[in-house]
């Protein structure tokens, strides 16, 4: 190993080139516009301004946590049941999850406008049999709505990674032992899932507190999380300085919980060798 | 053993996957605290055997009796039956202690009596103060101890153990065995034990079952299933044998190659065609000319103990296991006493083994009636 390590530089050269180039240059940009003013002289005023947006904080944290909990809800017992079918049905419904990630974010989101629009396919259906038009659109369920339906297949694919490496003679030990169903769930899968479940939280619970396309385009302006928030402040206030102050304090609450879900993602590495995505 | 009750009682047990048959028309009574072993090549449906017990597995026919009541539909957690895994299948989120009280939690147990037994189980398996132990640090051979530890600790009737000792060295191997077999005798209950290991199987057990193709073709003492082997397969699979075609003349009277010899075996039909097995070590080497029969030495092989010479009679080769000398090309005579042959009847395995012709050192391993098996198909 130590002899090769020349080689090993050049061969990592260009990763390193492309972490400074895309990783770190972005960083030291956000730190300098959240440190000055708009004269480019250091300046601790947007950071000041930071308290202000507390409630939007707050508010976007707990639409993020929501969106996290309903796409849990909805995708544990999925995998569950996924890892236990014949292998062709698996490969097959795994394709049909993926599926929809291979189109536009912004389509799949847009999309949702033509289904639950005042004039859209629900309403117009149940217009058809005298009832509604029921304000579907523009308010918090709508964004939630978009953001479990746009991260939903973030939190199914490592959990279901999990469950289908999970060793069933496991299973059959816990029943051998004396565990009916529920209870070997309770157990062994879930505590033997928690590295998928912390997988599919992170990748589901950073997106959501972040969006802003999602609350502009379902939300219809009703519901301003901090990524609205940050996008006017670039977009249409031009405050590059606060925005970037506001984007180091979402990245420092996301890296938080990055911080601590990794601690129960690491703690069984074997389990959590290959999580997909 | 057989003076105690029946636990366990398969009854015309049948399996098919995918149209292909496993298990075919199996019938076997295990009597409660015997050490029962299942002995066969690879793929021959111990395992499947064993899962049926456990529960795991729902036959297509046939009854599973556990003490007397029908158990068919009854699932694998309300057995009082408990399975030792081959790779353990310990649980990696618990630690050592956890993993031994699983089955106690599940039970209802009080705190205090958790501890009490868990305590007393790792004492068994000698495992006094791994308790806190993760099982990632655990050695396999200790990784397997917890696993014992595990099962027994809910108090099982009978104990489902498949090829436990599988991944273990040698050494380990020998150590283990000597205390698997202590355990049972000390708890007194019964073990259903899977091997292909014929060594293991003989040493270990009260009855050996022994199964080829997902058939049973010899259920028996070990002694009884070396000495006595109902057919060509369990001959050969069990220890080395010379298989000789031969003819049954009349009672105590068998022809084989081409000469007619006193035995111990008798009500066959008369002439009717047999199976003769003769043990390499049961064959005396003599001077030629003073033997039943005698040939020319075509291979020795200096085993420590013993010997191993290869003898062409009649291009027949016999294999002789003796601590007297031979050289490659001496004519030598063969002496066999008559309580040494053993006539078995004619079976879909005549023919098939216990002829060394092909043997050489490097053979030695090809003789293995599973890869002769294998090549057939
Ligand atoms: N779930 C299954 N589906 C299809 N075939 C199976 C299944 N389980 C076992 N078999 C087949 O049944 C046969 C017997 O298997 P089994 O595991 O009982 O063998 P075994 O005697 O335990 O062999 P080994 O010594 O290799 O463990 C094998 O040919 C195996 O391929
Ligand atoms: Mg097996």
């Amino acid at each position: 190993m130590k002899r090769s390590s020349l080689a090993q530089k050049i061969i990592n050269a260009p990763y390193i080139l492309w972490a400074a180039l895309f990783v770190i240059a972005p960083l030291i940009m956000v730190l300098y516009y959240a440190l000055t003013d708009s004269t480019g002289a250091f300046s601790l005023d947007s950071v000041k301004q930071i308290g202000d947006y507390g409630g939007t904080f707050i508010l976007s944290i707990s639409y993020g946590a929501v969106a996290t909990l309903i796409s849990l809800v909805i995708a544990y017992p999925f995998a569950y049941f996924l890892a236990h079918t014949k292998a062709n049905f698996q490969r097959m419904s795994v394709m049909l999850v993926m599926l929809p990630m291979w189109m536009s974010f912004l389509i799949r989101t847009y999309s949702w406008i033509t289904i639950l629009g005042e004039s859209g396919v629900i309403n117009s259906a149940l217009g058809k049999i005298g009832i509604g038009p029921l304000p579907l659109l523009n308010n918090g369920g709508a964004v939630i709505l978009g953001m479990v339906y746009n991260f939903l297949p973030y939190m199914i694919l490592p959990l279901y990674t999990i469950m289908a490496k999970m060793d069933v003679r496991l299973i059959e030990a816990a029943q051998d032992l004396g565990c009916g169903k529920l209870q070997v769930i309770r157990k062994v899968v879930f505590p033997l899932s928690v590295p998928g479940i912390a997988s599919g939280i992170t990748m589901v619970f950073v997106p959501c507190v972040s969006t802003f396309y999602i609350t502009q385009k379902l939300g219809g302006g009703q519901v301003n999380l901090i990524g609205d928030v940050i996008e006017a402040q670039f977009q249409t206030a031009n405050n590059y300085n606060l925005g970037a102050a506001l984007s180091l304090v979402l990245m420092v609450m996301i890296l938080i919980c990055l911080g601590v879900l990794n601690y129960f993602t690491d703690s069984d590495d074997e389990v959590n060798g290959g999580v997909l995505v | 053993m057989k003076n105690t009750p029946v636990i366990i009682d398969l009854q015309n047990i049948s399996v098919s996957f995918d149209g292909t048959t496993i298990l075919n028309n199996i019938n076997l009574q295990i009597h409660d605290g015997e050490f029962v072993t299942l002995l066969g090549p690879s793929g021959c449906g111990k395992t499947t055997t064993l899962r049926i017990i456990a529960g795991f597995l729902q036959q297509d026919s046939g009854d599973v009796i556990f003490e007397g009541k029908n158990i068919n539909g009854v699932p694998a957690y309300k057995r009082q039956v408990n399975t030792i895994f081959q790779r353990y299948a310990l649980f990696p989120h618990l630690n050592v202690y956890e993993n031994i009280a699983f089955g106690l939690r599940l039970k209802k147990m009080k705190e205090d009596d958790i501890k009490a037994k868990v305590q007393a189980m790792l004492e068994l398996v000698n495992l006094k103060g791994f308790g806190s132990r993760n099982i990632d640090s655990l050695s396999g051979g200790q990784q397997q101890r917890v696993a014992i530890a595990r099962a027994l600790a809910v108090d099982p009737r009978v104990v489902l153990l498949d090829e436990p000792l599988g991944a273990l060295d040698l050494k380990l191997r020998k150590d283990m065995q000597v205390e698997l077999k202590n355990i049972q005798q000390k708890l007194g209950i019964t073990f259903i034990y899977v091997t292909h290991d014929q060594e293991e199987a003989l040493s270990m057990s009260d009855t050996v079952v022994v199964m080829n193709n997902g058939e049973i073709q010899h259920i028996g003492t070990p002694i009884d299933v070396y000495n006595e082997p109902a057919n060509a397969f369990v001959a050969d699979f069990i220890g080395e044998s010379n298989i000789l075609d031969g003819v049954m003349r009349e009672d105590f009277h068998v022809e084989f190659s081409g000469m007619r010899f006193q035995c111990v075996d008798k009500g066959f039909g008369k002439d009717e065609p047999v199976d003769v097995v003769i043990r390499p070590e049961d064959i005396d080497v003599v001077p030629a000319g003073q033997g039943m029969l005698q040939g020319e030495v075509t291979s020795v092989t200096f085993k420590g103990v013993h010997y191993e010479i290869i003898v062409d009679v009649d291009n027949f080769k016999w294999m002789i296991q003796t601590t007297q000398k031979a050289s490659v090309g001496d004519i030598i005579g063969i002496s066999i006493k008559p309580d040494e042959m053993h006539v078995m009847k004619k079976s879909e395995y005549s023919g098939l083994y216990g002829d060394y012709s092909s043997f050489s050192e490097e053979f030695d391993e090809l003789s293995d009636p599973t890869v002769v098996e294998e090549e057939e198909e």
